[in-house]
C-alpha cells in the first residue's frame, strides 16, 4: 500500500430505528483501502452490503451513519457539502450492483444511462458521450456496441447488463469501485467472464476495489485482502493468499465449510456461532 | 440466457405464429367489440325488455287499437327478442338512436349538439386535475411521512369523499350567491351565445381562436366552478395515484443508481423516477378522463351546463327512453373507447410493453 | 430457536403477555396473537382509527335511531317550516316541517342498507367467478374474464340511470344497478390472487392428500383472498354512497318520505339561498360517511397489505 489510502473509514455506524427497536446493522467498523482490491465478506445480515452503501451516504432514513472518519483522498465524506458529494459519487468513487434487472432504468436506453454518467463529470457534449458510451461498451467486450446503445435494459440478458453497468460506472474514470454483489445473480459460467473483466479494468486503470460478497472462495481468488464481517464487526483482516492460515473461528469455520473436491470428508461441518463473537472487537 | 447474441434467445424451436404486435391488436379489437355487445345487450335490455310496455310509453294510454299495433310492428315487437337485438344493434352502429320524443330531433343529432359542453367541462376538469394533483403527488412521495405527505393524503382523501353535486351548490351559494365573485349557472351569459362560430365546439377553444376576448372572458367565468368541482375529484386520485407510483419507483434500485453517478436529487426524482411514473399515470389519466365524462351528469345538473349529462337526466324526467337509452350507449362508447385508448397509448410508451 | 423472545413463560404474567409470546400454542392462540397485533398497527394509524369511529358512529346511529331521537323524520309541522338550526331543532327543519337532525340519524338506516346490500351481492358473485376463473384456468378463465371485462367498462352511474329509469326508482333498483357495475374488479382481485396461490406447494400438499378441488378453494384458497376483498369493499362503499347519493338527488334512489341523504339535497335545493342547511348539512353527512369509508380503507390496506406499507 502506498503512502496515503484512498479510503479511510473509522468507527463506521449504521443504525436502523425500526418499530420493534433500534438495529444496529454496522457496529464499529474501521478499515482502509488503497489502490489494490479489497474484499469484503459476510453472511447475510453481516452488515457488508450497508458498510459500502454508507461510505457513499446511500443509506436512507431511518438509517443513520455515524462514524468519527470517512474520508476519501483528504475529503471528509460525513461532512462534506451536497455538491462536493455529488462530485465524488460517480466521479471518483462509483458503485456496481447485484442485479442489472433492477439497477437499471427500465424506461431509458442503456445508451443513454451510460453517456449520462459520463456527462455528469466533464463537459462532455452528446456527441462525445457518446462516443465514450460505445468505447466503454467496447471495453467490457460487448461484441455490438451500436445495437446495445440503443437497447432497454430488458432486451439484454444478465451477464450483458451486468457489464453495461461496469461501462457506466467506470466511465467517469473513479479512483475507487464499490462491487456490492456483483456476480451474484449471474449464472456460474457467466460470473467468471465478467469477473475477468472487471478485474482488468480495475487493473489497468489503477483502481481501488472494493469486493463485497457472501462467496468467500471467489473472493480469496480474486482480491488482494479480505475482510470478514460478522454481526456488524469486522473479525478479521487477512492477505487473500494467506486465507487457510485466518486465525479467527469464524473464519476458520467458514472455510470449513466450504466443500472441497479433492477431500472426501465424510459430512460437512456446520459453523458452531459462538456468541461471543457478536460483542468482539477486532 | 443466451449472452452471445445478448438477447434472450427464444430456443431453437420455429413456431408459425403470426406478429405479436398483431396478435395484440386483435385481441384489442375483439374485446372492444365484445364490450360493445355486451353494452348494447345491456341498454337493449333496460330499454325493451324491461319497461312494462315500450309502446304505451309511446303511445300513451288512450290509443286506439290501430294506433297501438302500427306503433307495435314500427319497434319490431313482432319479431323475436334476437332479432330484435340485431335491428338494434344495427341502427346503433348507423348512428340512430332514434327520435328524442323531447327535442323531437334524432337522438343523435341532440348528442353531437350537447356532447362538445360536456367534453370541454372533462377535459378542463382533468387538465386542473392533472396541474395541481400531479406536483403534490411527487411531493407527498418525495417528503414521505413529514407534513406535506400528510397534508396532500388528507387532501386527497378528502376530494376524493365529497359528493360533487353537493359541492357544487355549496360553492355556488358561497361564490354567486353571497360572494358574488362568480356568475351563476350555465355555459355562456345568454348575451354571447352565438357570438362565436362553434368549430371545435369548445367555447374556449373558438373564441380564443377568433379572438373574442370578451367571450372567452365570459366562458372562462362560467366554467371556472364546475371545472374546479369535477377537477377536486380528479385532483385527489390523480395525486394519490401519482404518490403512490412514485414511492413505489423511489425504492427502486435504479434510483439508488441515478445517486450513485452523481445526479443531483431533482435529477433522480423528474428525469428518472418519474418518467416510469408518467408511463402509469397515463391509464390513470384516461380513467380519470372517464370518470370525469360521467361525474358531469351531476354536475351538469347543479350549474345548468347544456351537456350529455343534464340532456340524459331530462330525458329521463320526461321518460324519454330513446334518448336515455341512446345517451347511454354513447357515453358508455366513450368511456369504453377512452380507457382503451388509453390503453393502447401505454403499450406504445413503455419499452418493456413494445415486443 | 424454540425460546420465546418474551420469556420462556408467559404464564401469570396475563393476557398481554400471552398474546405476545413468539411461538403461540395452539392455531387459536396463533389467530388471537394476528388479531391483536393487526389491531396495535392499525389503532396505531390516526386516519384509520378515524375512519373507525365515523363508520362506528353510523352503525350506532342506525340501530339506536329510536332511541336517540324523538321521532322517525316524517313528522310535519308546518307551521315550523325551514328553522334554522337551534335548541329545539338541533340541525333545523326542512320544507315541511321535519326535524332534519331526526332525518339524518333514520337516513343512516338507508345508507347502511344500501352499503349492506351492494356488499352481499358483489362480494359472493364477485369471488365465486373470480375463484373458479384462476383456479380452473383455461377457456373457462378466458370466458369468466371476458365476461368480466365487459362490465368492468360500463359507466356506473349512467348505467344505474338508465336501469332505475327503465325499472322505476326505488331503493332496491338503485341498489341492482350499483351492483352490477361494482362486482367485476372483485372477480379480477379473486383471480389474480388464486393464480398466485395455485402454484404453492401447501396447495400442492392439499391436493396430494386426497382434498378436492372444491374443498381446496373454499378451505384454503378463498380465506387468503378475503384481506384484499375486504380493503378493496370498504374503499368502494365510499364509492357506492356517492353513487346512491346522486342517484337520490336525482329522485332515482328511495322514496319520499324516506329521509334519504341526497334525496334531501334535492328536495332543499329550491330553499338554498336562504335556508342553507336544508340541503347542505345532508351534504356533511354524506361527505363524513364517504369520508370514514375512504380512512377505513386506507388504514386496513396499511395493516393488511404489507407491500403497500405507507403507499397510498
Amino acid at each position: 500500500m502506498s503512502a496515503r489510502p484512498l479510503l479511510s473509514v473509522e468507527d463506521l455506524r449504521v443504525d436502523f430505528a425500526t418499530p420493534k427497536g433500534v438495529v444496529e446493522a454496522v457496529r464499529g467498523v474501521s478499515f482502509d483501502v488503497g489502490r489494490e482490491k479489497l474484499g469484503v465478506v459476510g453472511e447475510s445480515g453481516s452488515g457488508k452490503s450497508v458498510t459500502g452503501r454508507a461510505i457513499l451516504g446511500l443509506v436512507r432514513p431511518p438509517g443513520k451513519i455515524r462514524a468519527r472518519r470517512i474520508e476519501f483522498d483528504g475529503i471528509d465524506l460525513l461532512s462534506t457539502d451536497r455538491r462536493t458529494l455529488n462530485q465524488i459519487r460517480g466521479g471518483r468513487i462509483s458503485m456496481v450492483m447485484q442485479d442489472p434487472k433492477f439497477s437499471l432504468n427500465p424506461v431509458i436506453t442503456v445508451g443513454k444511462q451510460i453517456a449520462e454518467a459520463y456527462r455528469l463529470h466533464g463537459d462532455a457534449g452528446r456527441k462525445a458521450a457518446k462516443r465514450r458510451a460505445l468505447d466503454m461498451l467496447a471495453a467490457v467486450r460487448i461484441r455490438d456496441p451500436e445495437r446495445v446503445y440503443n437497447a432497454y435494459p430488458h432486451e439484454v440478458s444478465g451477464g450483458m447488463g451486468q457489464r453495461i453497468m461496469i461501462a457506466m460506472m467506470l466511465s467517469p474514470d473513479p479512483d475507487l469501485l464499490i462491487a456490492d454483489e456483483p456476480t451474484s445473480a449471474l449464472d456460474v459460467t457467466v460470473q467468471m467472464q465478467v469477473l475477468a473483466i472487471l478485474d482488468d479494468l480495475v487493473t489497468q486503470r489503477g483502481m481501488g476495489l472494493i469486493f463485497i460478497s457472501h462467496d468467500l472462495n471467489l473472493v480469496a481468488s480474486f482480491c488482494d485482502r479480505v475482510l470478514i464481517m460478522y454481526a456488524g464487526r469486522i473479525m478479521e483482516v487477512c492477505d487473500a493468499k494467506r486465507l487457510n492460515e485466518a486465525r479467527h473461528p469464524y473464519t476458520r469455520g467458514l472455510l470449513n465449510c466450504l466443500p472441497r473436491i479433492d477431500e472426501p470428508g465424510g459430512n460437512l461441518p456446520v459453523l458452531n456461532r459462538d456468541p461471543a463473537w457478536v460483542d468482539q472487537r477486532l | 440466457m443466451d449472452d452471445r447474441t445478448g438477447t434472450k434467445a427464444a430456443g431453437a424451436c420455429w413456431r408459425l405464429s403470426p406478429p405479436p404486435f398483431a396478435v395484440k391488436f386483435a385481441n384489442l379489437v375483439f374485446t372492444l367489440a365484445l364490450t360493445f355487445i355486451g353494452l348494447t345487450a345491456v341498454t337493449f335490455i333496460i330499454g325493451r325488455v324491461m319497461p312494462a310496455d315500450p309502446v304505451l310509453a309511446i303511445v300513451g294510454d288512450r290509443a286506439p287499437k290501430e294506433v297501438y299495433e302500427a306503433v307495435r310492428l314500427q319497434l319490431g315487437l313482432d319479431k323475436s327478442l334476437l332479432q330484435q337485438y340485431w335491428i338494434y344493434v344495427s341502427s346503433v352502429l348507423h348512428g340512430d338512436f332514434g327520435r328524442s320524443i323531447m327535442t323531437t330531433q334524432p337522438v343523435l343529432d341532440d348528442m353531437i349538439r350537447f356532447f362538445p359542453a360536456t367534453f370541454e367541462l372533462a377535459s378542463v376538469a382533468t387538465i386542473l386535475g392533472i396541474l395541481f394533483g400531479l406536483p403534490m403527488g411527487v411531493l407527498a412521495a418525495v417528503r414521505q411521512g413529514r407534513l406535506t405527505d400528510h397534508i396532500v393524503r388528507v387532501v386527497g382523501l378528502l376530494g376524493y369523499s365529497v359528493p360533487i353535486f353537493w359541492l357544487g351548490m355549496v360553492a355556488l351559494l358561497i361564490f354567486y350567491a353571497r360572494l358574488d365573485w362568480l356568475p351563476g349557472p350555465g355555459r355562456i351569459e345568454v348575451y354571447y351565445d352565438g357570438i362565436v362560430d362553434p368549430v371545435s365546439g369548445f367555447i374556449l377553444l373558438d373564441s380564443a381562436l377568433q379572438g373574442e376576448w370578451e367571450v372567452f372572458r365570459n366562458a372562462l367565468s362560467h366554467i371556472v366552478l364546475p371545472a374546479s368541482m369535477l377537477a377536486t375529484y380528479a385532483l385527489a386520485y390523480i395525486a394519490r395515484m401519482t404518490r403512490s407510483f412514485m414511492l413505489d419507483q423511489l425504492s427502486q434500485e435504479y434510483v439508488i443508481t441515478a445517486r450513485v453517478k452523481g445526479l443531483s436529487e431533482i435529477a433522480v426524482i423528474w428525469r428518472h423516477a418519474f418518467r416510469n411514473v408518467l408511463i402509469q399515470l397515463i391509464t390513470i389519466i384516461g380513467l380519470t378522463y372517464a370518470s370525469l365524462l360521467e361525474g358531469s351528469v351531476l354536475t351538469e345538473t347543479v350549474f345548468a351546463w347544456p351537456g350529455i349529462g343534464q340532456y340524459i337526466t331530462n330525458s329521463l324526467f320526461n321518460a324519454d327512453m330513446n334518448a336515455v337509452i341512446g345517451g347511454t350507449v354513447v357515453v358508455g362508447i366513450s368511456f369504453v373507447g377512452i380507457n382503451m385508448l388509453s390503453d393502447v397509448l401505454y403499450r406504445i410508451v413503455d419499452p418493456r410493453a413494445r415486443v | 430457536m424454540s425460546e420465546n423472545v418474551a420469556g420462556a413463560s408467559w404464564k401469570g404474567r396475563g393476557l398481554r403477555a400471552w398474546l405476545l409470546v413468539d411461538s403461540p400454542e395452539s392455531l387459536f392462540h396463533a389467530r388471537c396473537q394476528r388479531l391483536y397485533l393487526s389491531w396495535r398497527a392499525f389503532s396505531a394509524n390516526p386516519i384509520a382509527m378515524t375512519g373507525l369511529l365515523i363508520i362506528v358512529a353510523l352503525v350506532l346511529a342506525a340501530i339506536f335511531a329510536p332511541l336517540i331521537t324523538g321521532g322517525n323524520g316524517t313528522e310535519q309541522v308546518l307551521g315550523d317550516r325551514l328553522l334554522p338550526p337551534g335548541a329545539a331543532h338541533w340541525l333545523g327543519t326542512d320544507e315541511l316541517g321535519r326535524d332534519i337532525y331526526q332525518r339524518i340519524v333514520w337516513g343512516s338506516r338507508i345508507t347502511l342498507y344500501i352499503v349492506g346490500l351492494v356488499a352481499i351481492i358483489v362480494v359472493p358473485i364477485g369471488m365465486v367467478i373470480g375463484t373458479v376463473a384462476g383456479y380452473v384456468g383455461g377457456w373457462v378463465d378466458n370466458v369468466l374474464m371476458r365476461f368480466t371485462d365487459i362490465f368492468l367498462a360500463f359507466p356506473r352511474l349512467i348505467l344505474a340511470l338508465a336501469f332505475v329509469s327503465a325499472l322505476g326508482p326505488g331503493i332496491e333498483n338503485a341498489v341492482l344497478a350499483i351492483a352490477l357495475t361494482t362486482w367485476s374488479p372483485y372477480a379480477r382481485l379473486t383471480r389474480a390472487e388464486t393464480i398466485t396461490i395455485r402454484n404453492s406447494e401447501y396447495i400442492m400438499a392439499a391436493r396430494l392428500q386426497g382434498a378436492s378441488r372444491l374443498r381446496i378453494l373454499y378451505g384454503h384458497v378463498v380465506p387468503l383472498c378475503v384481506s384484499s376483498v375486504v380493503i378493496r369493499l370498504t374503499l368502494d362503499m365510499a364509492g357506492v354512497i356517492l353513487t346512491a347519493a346522486g342517484l337520490g338527488f336525482l329522485g332515482l334512489g328511495a322514496q319520499p318520505p324516506l329521509p334519504e341523504w341526497g334525496a334531501m339535497i334535492s328536495t332543499g335545493r329550491q330553499f338554498l339561498l336562504d335556508q342553507w342547511w336544508v340541503a347542505t348539512i345532508p351534504g356533511i353527512a354524506i361527505f363524513t360517511v364517504s369520508l370514514g369509508f375512504n380512512l377505513l380503507g386506507d388504514g386496513l390496506r396499511d395493516v393488511l397489505d404489507p407491500k403497500s406499507e405507507g403507499r397510498a
